[in-house]
């Protein structure tokens, strides 16, 4: 056996027995199984049977760094808790010591699977405290919409993708990636970012579309028409993965509703609930799109949800490209000048810039715009005191961002509703009493994403 | 190939060292170590686009016990750092370290109570790679740079020599604060 | 918008900027004038610039200086301001058209439905939201899970909010709830003193808030009685301290970069 380390000799430091209350117990780091076979066959009894099984935090089923505890009789998981905590990167806190704007550039760093939806929520609160909801431009909202849709779309695949691959099925996965990157090859078109993009902000979005993106998402739209009929055809009948996915993982509206479980977990028990529909935002209510369900409340049903969605979000991605097209030059902030970030970024020869015509002004001919500039960048602008929280239906069910103000040119506090980390009470629901393989399958339909969960 | 027709009858000299780091280079497997952002990058890296499979690293493992390459992709929160301390620990020498993304590098914009500043805090790092997250690109870039280090590492009493070169260029080094850099 | 008057044209004849409580239902009288181009609603409508609620208005902290400059390096005169930090005003009866999908008045019909057990209510931007005593808390949210007219069927969880300032109410805990029945949301704010931070946990009528509850005492200290298992959820089992009250330290360390170092972002100069 090769010892670990070449300094700490053949012991395991995190191996080893220890002697407790509820009788002796085993630490075990993947190897010298035979001393636990012949510990366990001195407690007889009970102690045969009963094993706790820690999964994670680092283990590639489970969806990040998410611990499982589980409490095994043989293969069938008698018990299942989960441990979190292990991402938690307090970002919620150091919101608290950036202007309102700034805070755009946390917030999308949460769930980075869909940072358009944390900076969406974000901003529709503030938006909300400032009382500039009707003042946002049409533009800006249907780019929020175009962009929302899309980064529904490219969680949907990640989320088909890695359950694909936590269940064996790495095909799905690479396929699911390769669509993914034309997805994120439209957000660098439009922001400039592959992730984390910090591109809507308080009073609108940070840039307008550039020359030619209108283009380029029609043309993916053909493209992903031709390629979401693959995904079914290789897994909506296929038999192994309809055993694996078929009846595992149930939760039923009842359960859904006392856990706080919403989304494609929600959608799957048959309940047409999504807050697009219900209490529309951004314009949601002027496209023409339906709410997907699915009766089984499995995972099967969740991963034909999430498949049947992404067809609506093409729907209106294609509605809000068409608008616009229709909206060449309209402006895409707020016309409150003291909420409107000064200059519009321009892309230089190498890549990035300011925008020179800004630098002329404020260097050159008005000393207020420089001043004004100045202000509006360091200092912000006061959101007065008061609370909003505005829910929008991420990929993963609602997601909300409680924002309190105290007048400053700070968040008092912001704190996010992450859908990942109420849905994921379900967990131990959903897999107790199930086989140990079929734990992955739930959480994978669940589709946690840690940094959501943790924050 | 074409080598054979450069080799003088067929044989090649070279050193151990120089055999040893193309095989341990050409090799690497990299362990599952995702976290945040960029562990979906790294998975990106993976995929069919960006093809890490071209460099004969597309076999990520999940036991640290079959690894010898740890990615930190993402922050390290003070709840994880042990949990990875105790991951590196399980991997076999030789082993490297990557630290991608500026999280995992330094902290980054998250310097507050719940992030370690800088995964070299908990484990030695060999490639520090910036961004937030890395584009695929720079990451592959970033292996491969580690592969040139590796290919150059030399073995025994060399690497002995150059353990302690590095430990007593260290110890006088000037610390990062004292530096007069073009800020003033 | 209530006051259009004191926009166009009333501190250029020289008086106070600030509607006075008597001049203002005159004002409102008076034929609206076409609007502006450019609108600050917001602004007027802030706690600071409309006429003060008749219900109760207290400061929840003070304002101090501008430039976050104190002592001989203020020299900008600004330092000496002091201004309160007044959060909006108690809403009185009837609470108004209610906007949104949830019907029309709906206020007033889930404020009857709780009635007794409420302190005050809120209206501020168009969400409601209902401050309960904590030891009313379980009786009003099982009253708006059960009650016919009310059926809030989902609890959205719970969030610590700390007001330092706020003698005798420092913490508050915010709860969500949306009746998906009614399509109405509203939101239940619960304030605890520092000194005793106990609040019954609702996790039996609600079992969604698990978690949230524990993590709101994970971040802030408040004691959820009752809750199955209230420990740590997000940072590790031996932390000291609960890290998101305003009183915790944001715990950057300062960055050095050649010849420079860079302190946290809570130690830096920051406006006010």
């Amino acid at each position: 056996m090769v010892s670990t380390s070449s300094t700490t000799g053949t012991e395991d430091i995190y191996a080893g027995a220890s002697e407790t209350t509820d009788g002796k117990v085993f630490t075990v780091s993947g190897q010298d199984w035979d001393e636990i076979a012949a510990g366990l066959g001195e407690q007889g009894g009970d102690a045969q049977e009963r094993v706790v099984v820690n999964m994670g935090p680092q283990h590639p089923s489970t969806h990040g760094v998410l611990r499982l505890i589980l409490e095994l009789d043989g293969e069938s998981v008698t018990e299942a808790r989960c441990g979190i905590g292990y991402l938690h990167t307090g970002i919620e806190k150091n919101m608290e010591y950036r202007s309102w704007v700034q805070g755009v550039t946390f917030c999308t760093r949460m769930d980075y699977l869909s940072p358009f939806f944390n900076e969406a929520t974000y901003c529709l609160g503030v938006e909300r405290l400032l009382d500039i909801e009707d003042a946002i431009p049409e533009k800006a909202n249907v780019m929020r919409v175009l962009l929302m849709e899309l980064n529904r779309l490219s969680s949907h695949l990640v989320c088909i993708a890695t359950g694909g691959m936590e269940i064996g099925a790495l095909t799905v996965m690479t396929i699911g990636f390769r669509e993914r990157e034309l997805v994120l090859d439209l957000f660098e078109l439009i922001t400039g970012l592959r992730m984390n993009h910090g591109f809507i902000r308080p009073g609108g979005v940070a840039q307008d579309l550039p020359p030619g993106a209108l283009d380029e998402i029609r043309g993916f739209v053909a493209l992903m028409k031709k390629r979401l009929p693959e995904y079914a055809a290789l897994c909506n009948a296929n038999p192994i993965f309809k055993a694996r996915l078929e009846g595992v993982g149930h939760l039923d509206l009842e359960g859904c509703l006392a856990l706080g479980v919403t989304g494609p977990v929600l959608r799957s028990t048959g309940y047409p609930w999504d807050l697009r529909k219900t209490s529309p935002y951004c314009g949601y209510e002027t496209y023409d799109f339906d709410v997907q369900t699915w009766d089984t409340s499995d995972s099967y049903g969740r991963f034909r949800l999430r498949l049947n969605e992404m067809w609506e979000s093409l729907k209106i991605i294609e509605q809000a490209a068409d608008r616009l097209a229709k909206m060449e030059g309209e402006p895409v902030m707020v016309a409150d000048k003291k909420i409107a970030w000064p200059s519009q970024l321009a892309i230089g020869s190498d890549g990035m810039g300011n925008s020179l015509d800004h630098i002329r002004h404020i260097m050159g001919e008005s000393m207020e715009a420089l001043i004004h500039h100045f202000k509006l960048v360091t200092e912000g602008f006061r959101v007065p005191a008061g609370q909003a929280y505005v829910p929008i239906e991420s990929p993963r069910g609602e997601l909300g961002a409680h924002v309190v103000s105290d007048g400053g040119t700070r968040p008092f506090r912001a704190h996010f509703r992450d859908p990942s980390f109420n849905n994921l009470q379900a967990m131990g629901v959903m897999s107790e009493g199930g086989m140990l393989s079929d734990v992955v399958v739930a959480i994978a339909s669940l589709d946690p994403v840690m940094g959501g969960v943790d924050r | 190939m074409g080598l054979e027709e450069k080799l003088p009858s067929g044989v090649l000299l070279t050193t151990v060292e120089g055999v040893a780091g193309y095989f341990r280079k050409a090799s690497f497997w990299p362990a599952t170590f995702g976290l945040a952002c960029c562990a979906i990058e790294m998975m990106t890296s993976g995929g069919p686009k960006y093809d890490l499979a071209r460099f004969g690293m597309e076999v990520f493992r999940a036991s640290p016990r079959q690894a010898d390459l740890m990615i930190v992709a993402g922050r390290v929160s003070q709840k994880m750092a042990p949990v990875l301390r105790q991951i590196y620990d399980q991997m076999a020498e030789p082993k490297w370290v990557l630290a991608m993304g500026v999280c995992a590098s330094s902290g980054g914009m998250f310097n507050n109570y719940a992030i370690v500043q800088g995964v070299d805090h908990v484990v030695p790092v060999d490639m520090y790679l910036p961004g937030c997250p890395p584009r695929p690109e720079m990451l592959i870039d970033a292996i491969l740079k580690l592969h040139d280090k590796v290919q150059g590492t030399p073995l025994g009493a060399n690497r002995q020599a150059q353990i302690r070169e590095l430990e007593a260029e260290g110890l006088v080094a000037l610390p990062t604060g004292d530096m007069k850099g073009l800020l003033r | 918008m209530t006051d259009d008057k004191s926009k166009d044209g009333v501190d250029r004849t020289g008086k106070s900027e600030v509607p006075d409580e008597v001049g203002k239902p005159v004002a409102e009288k008076e034929v609206v004038e076409p609007k502006p181009a450019v609108q600050q609603p917001a602004v007027d409508q802030s706690p600071e610039n409309v006429p003060a609620p008749t219900g109760e208005v207290r400061p929840v902290g003070e304002r101090r200086g501008m430039f976050g400059v104190s002592g001989t390096g203020d020299t900008s005169g600004y330092g000496g301001l002091v201004a309160p930090v007044v959060l909006p005003g108690a809403a009185q009866r009837p609470y108004g058209p209610s906007t949104g999908s949830g019907g029309a008045g709906w206020f007033d019909v889930v404020a009857d439905g709780l009635d007794p057990l409420i302190e005050s209510v809120v209206i501020h931007r168009g969400e409601i939201t209902f401050h309960i005593a904590r030891e009313n808390l379980v009786a009003a949210v099982k009253l708006l899970r059960d009650e016919p007219s009310l059926r809030f069927e989902l609890c959205a969880g719970v969030n610590g909010v700390h007001y330092p300032e706020d003698a005798g109410r420092e913490l508050h805990a915010v709860y969500s709830f949306l009746s998906m029945t009614y399509n109405r949301r509203i939101r239940v704010e619960v304030s605890v003193p520092d000194a005793d931070p106990h609040l019954p946990s609702i996790c039996s009528v609600y079992p969604a808030v698990d978690w949230h509850e524990r993590e709101t005492y994970d971040m802030f200290g408040l004691i959820f009685d009752g809750h199955p298992a209230l420990t740590r959820i997000l940072m590790p089992d031996d932390w000291p301290g609960h890290p998101q009250r305003k009183d915790y330290p944001l715990g950057g360390i300062p960055v050095e970069y050649k010849g420079g170092t860079i302190p946290p972002p809570d130690q830096r100069r920051s406006y006010t």
